[in-house]
């Protein structure tokens, strides 16, 4: 028996996608609630690992720093359903503001009444704040680790920042979503967080599909042209720069989609969203799914989080060790990732060692002859 | 000018803790490229030591040279960590180097086990392990070389394992039974004392100074001479710069580099566990008292240019001055009658959060105008 290359044909794309779109509408009535929860969390989570891919998969740039995007995309959203619940308290602004003493909205908060502002600066703010960044770093050709650094650092700048800021943003606590409105219904009620689950999922394939789009063609080139000689790509005429910032603006508008949704379905958003470990897990999803592959980021996000969340309801303390165990394992033994295993050589590797044979692939002319096919 | 001098005195401090941090940091990272996330463990198991050690020197036995314990500690923290960094390299981070992504990827899953280790371990049988990993490491280093030159070294090799092994399983029973306070596995922070002679405060030309914090400072201006020797005298850190400036002509030259890589990482990594003793006797000890650290220490070592102690030692002073100027707000009493606009920024940002943020956001500001830190390598590369 020999093996060859696995290929997909279109029918076994088309019946793949229907088999998807079926359990995405079938999913409500299958899963109990909590769990169905649970999945629209983590497929919002894969919007935030798409993004990672292009930037980290696709152009080399390993950002320890999404969770500021995610998270700002998460505040812009919560923040406006929090104003625009707030009827009943005093001043007509969120509760919490009583707390610290506040009695007018601050006035960077005023353009959140507007549900159209909202709806734009959810991907719009964090994809300027990451072009900002990205293009002062890039500028002055900060790259590899030292970039992960800066990003790392930048993400502590927001998480301290974002704690510190009670008046202004309730500090440590966050704000609730739960328990706000949303054209009529309460946020946190089944059935929108029913419409929420569909949302997310019609978004993951919109940001897909976008995903796969950017990486295609000339501009998808240049992207792996920086990964993989950056020098060149400048010597052949190429800024990098400019490159650089739109891929890495790209994916902080990603991450603030996803963060928008995450947070309306977990119902609040805190300054644990920029935490130091949950933008470093954001990269293991990718790495574990297979970093330039864009599926593997989405497969990986979803199901090391669902892992996740087994793992710790049955074995509460063993989850380190296994997240820990799979950062190693999959820079020592799979650097491609599952999916890249699986696209590769992988397969077929693993059934050699099993005693399948191997169709080596030849020149033409050697294959006619027998004798020297070894 | 007493509250400059104040001002001075805590910024030193606080650099210096800084520093005895970032040192290890810098040395791994500027001389081999590596990012080790998990720095900020291994100065855990640095502080972790020093608890025990503590601990173990509370028995009856040891009981008369309870004041020493400290100094004990430093050189155990050393040890420990160090032992821990090699296998650390010997195992993971020898398989990726010219790749720091990957290595920034696998230290920080072997930081996330250290963490759990340390919780869902009992610190006695923790004790035992590193015993055991110690003795096994270096039993065999100490055979005579008729031993190690014949063929049956594996199996001399292999029995000092498994006597390291027994060694560890023994003392780390013997440990849990008599110090009750290392017996269980817990999550819960510990708190280290510091001896008699080290409570207290001194004054320094009218300023209070306590006592711990002259302690650290000493121990890093230790650290730092003696690493500044090692590396400038010894001939092994003359192999250490030969492997920095030129991996592949230093080996071609007779120098091994794969020891040069497990000494540097040692080293480094046990100037981790120095630093781990420094921050013990600063505040109490838990699984998380690393992470902390680490981006610090990483900004330290990006400001003052890679693979240069004097940077490292001038970002690292430089942030602590500039963190307690900024953090509590000195400025203001310095200059009391500021206009109300800039007073209010001060005021905004003297918090010790706040200060964290100023400090990074000057940083990044700095890396505009020298991208490659405060004394940049000289090189006519393109890439680095």
């Amino acid at each position: 028996m020999t093996l060859s290359k696995i290929k997909f044909d279109k029918k076994i794309v088309l019946s793949f996608w229907i088999i998807l779109i079926a359990l995405i509408i079938a999913a409500p009535t299958l899963l109990p609630v909590f769990r169905l929860n649970l999945l629209g969390r983590y497929l919002s989570l894969s919007i935030v690992a798409l993004g990672v891919d292009l930037i980290w998969g696709y152009t080399g740039l390993l950002s320890l720093g999404q969770g500021i995007f995610f998270a700002l995309g998460g505040y812009c959203a919560a923040m406006y359903l929090q104003i625009t619940s707030s009827s009943e308290f005093p001043n007509n602004i969120p509760e919490f503001f009583a707390l610290y003493g506040v009695e007018k909205l601050p006035f960077f908060w005023e353009p959140f009444r507007s549900p159209v502002f909202t709806f734009f600066a959810i991907w719009t703010i964090p994809a300027l704040v990451a072009g900002l960044i990205g293009f002062l770093v890039f500028r002055n050709r900060i790259k590899g680790v030292y970039f992960s650094i800066l990003t790392q650092a930048s993400l502590l700048v927001f998480f301290n920042f974002f704690n510190g800021q009670q008046k202004l943003i309730n500090g440590t606590n966050g704000l609730k979503t739960d328990v706000t409105l949303l054209f009529g219904q309460m946020v946190g009620s089944e059935s929108m967080q029913r419409m929420f689950f569909w949302l997310t999922s019609i978004l993951v394939i919109a940001a897909w599909f976008f995903a796969k789009w950017v990486v295609k063609g000339r501009f998808g080139n240049i992207l792996i042209g920086i990964r993989d000689d950056e020098p060149r790509v400048r010597f052949t005429g190429y800024n990098p720069v400019i490159f650089k910032t739109i891929i890495f603006s790209i994916a902080g508008g990603l991450a603030g989609i996803s963060g928008a949704l995450y947070t309306v379905q977990s119902g609040i958003v805190s300054p644990q969203f920029m935490t130091v470990p949950f933008s470093i897990e954001m990269v293991i999803w990718v790495a574990v799914g297979g970093r330039g592959t864009l599926l593997g980021a989405i497969l990986g996000a979803v199901l090391i989080n669902y892992a996740k969340s087994l793992v710790s309801e049955a074995l509460p303390a063993s989850w380190m060790f296994i997240q820990g165990g799979m950062f190693i394992l999959v820079v020592t033994a799979l650097p491609e990732g599952v999916l890249g295993w699986i696209q590769g050589d992988g397969p077929r590797n693993l059934l050699q060692r099993f005693g399948f044979k191997r169709k080596i692939e030849t020149y033409p002319s050697l294959e006619v002859n027998n004798n020297e096919e070894n | 000018m007493e509250l400059l001098l104040d001002s001075l005195f805590n910024g030193v401090a606080i650099g210096s803790v800084l520093l005895v941090a970032a040192l290890g940091l810098a040395i791994v990272f500027g001389l081999m490229g590596v990012i080790n996330l998990a720095h900020g463990e291994l100065m855990m198991l640095g502080a972790y030591t020093t608890y025990v050690t503590q601990l173990i020197f509370k028995l009856p036995i040891l009981k008369p040279f309870y004041n020493s314990y400290i100094i004990v500690s430093i050189f155990l923290a050393f040890i420990v960590s160090g032992v821990v960094g090699i296998i650390l390299e010997k195992t993971i981070i020898r398989k990726l180097y010219g790749s720091p992504l990957e290595t920034l990827l696998a230290t920080w899953g072997v930081s996330l086990i250290l963490q759990q280790f340390v919780r869902s371990v009992p610190l006695a049988y923790g004790t035992g392990l590193v015993i055991s990993l110690i003795i096994g490491l270096f039993l065999p280093t100490t055979f005579p070389s008729k031993i190690k030159e014949s063929i049956n070294f594996k199996y001399f090799k292999f029995s000092s394992w498994i006597f390291a092994a027994l060694t560890g399983v023994l003392t780390g029973s013997v440990i849990s039974s008599t110090v009750s306070k290392l017996s269980r596995a817990s999550a819960r922070n510990v708190d280290v004392t510091a001896p008699s002679w080290m409570r207290g405060q001194v004054e320094i030309i009218g300023t209070a100074f306590p006592k711990t914090r002259l302690m650290i400072i000493v121990i890093t201006l230790i650290s730092v001479i003696a690493i500044t020797l090692f590396l400038n005298q010894s001939s092994w850190g003359m192999r250490i710069r030969a492997v920095t400036q030129n991996r592949q002509m230093s080996d071609c030259l007779g120098i091994s580099t794969e020891k040069v890589d497990i000494i540097t990482f040692g080293i480094g990594s046990g100037l981790a566990g120095v630093a781990g003793v420094a921050v013990s006797l600063l505040g109490s000890v838990g699984p998380n008292v690393g992470g902390n650290y680490i981006v610090g220490c990483f900004m330290v070592v990006v400001l003052g240019g890679v693979g240069n102690l004097l940077g490292t030692v001038l970002a690292s002073f430089g942030i602590g001055i500039m963190t307690d100027l900024i953090g509590a707000g000195r400025l203001l009493s310095i200059w009391p009658d500021m206009p109300l606009p800039l007073s209010n920024t001060i005021n905004f940002f003297a918090t010790t959060s706040m200060a964290r943020v100023m400090i990074f956001a000057l940083i990044v500001i700095f890396l505009q105008f020298k991208p490659t830190g405060l004394f940049p390598q000289k090189g006519r590369m393109v890439e680095n």
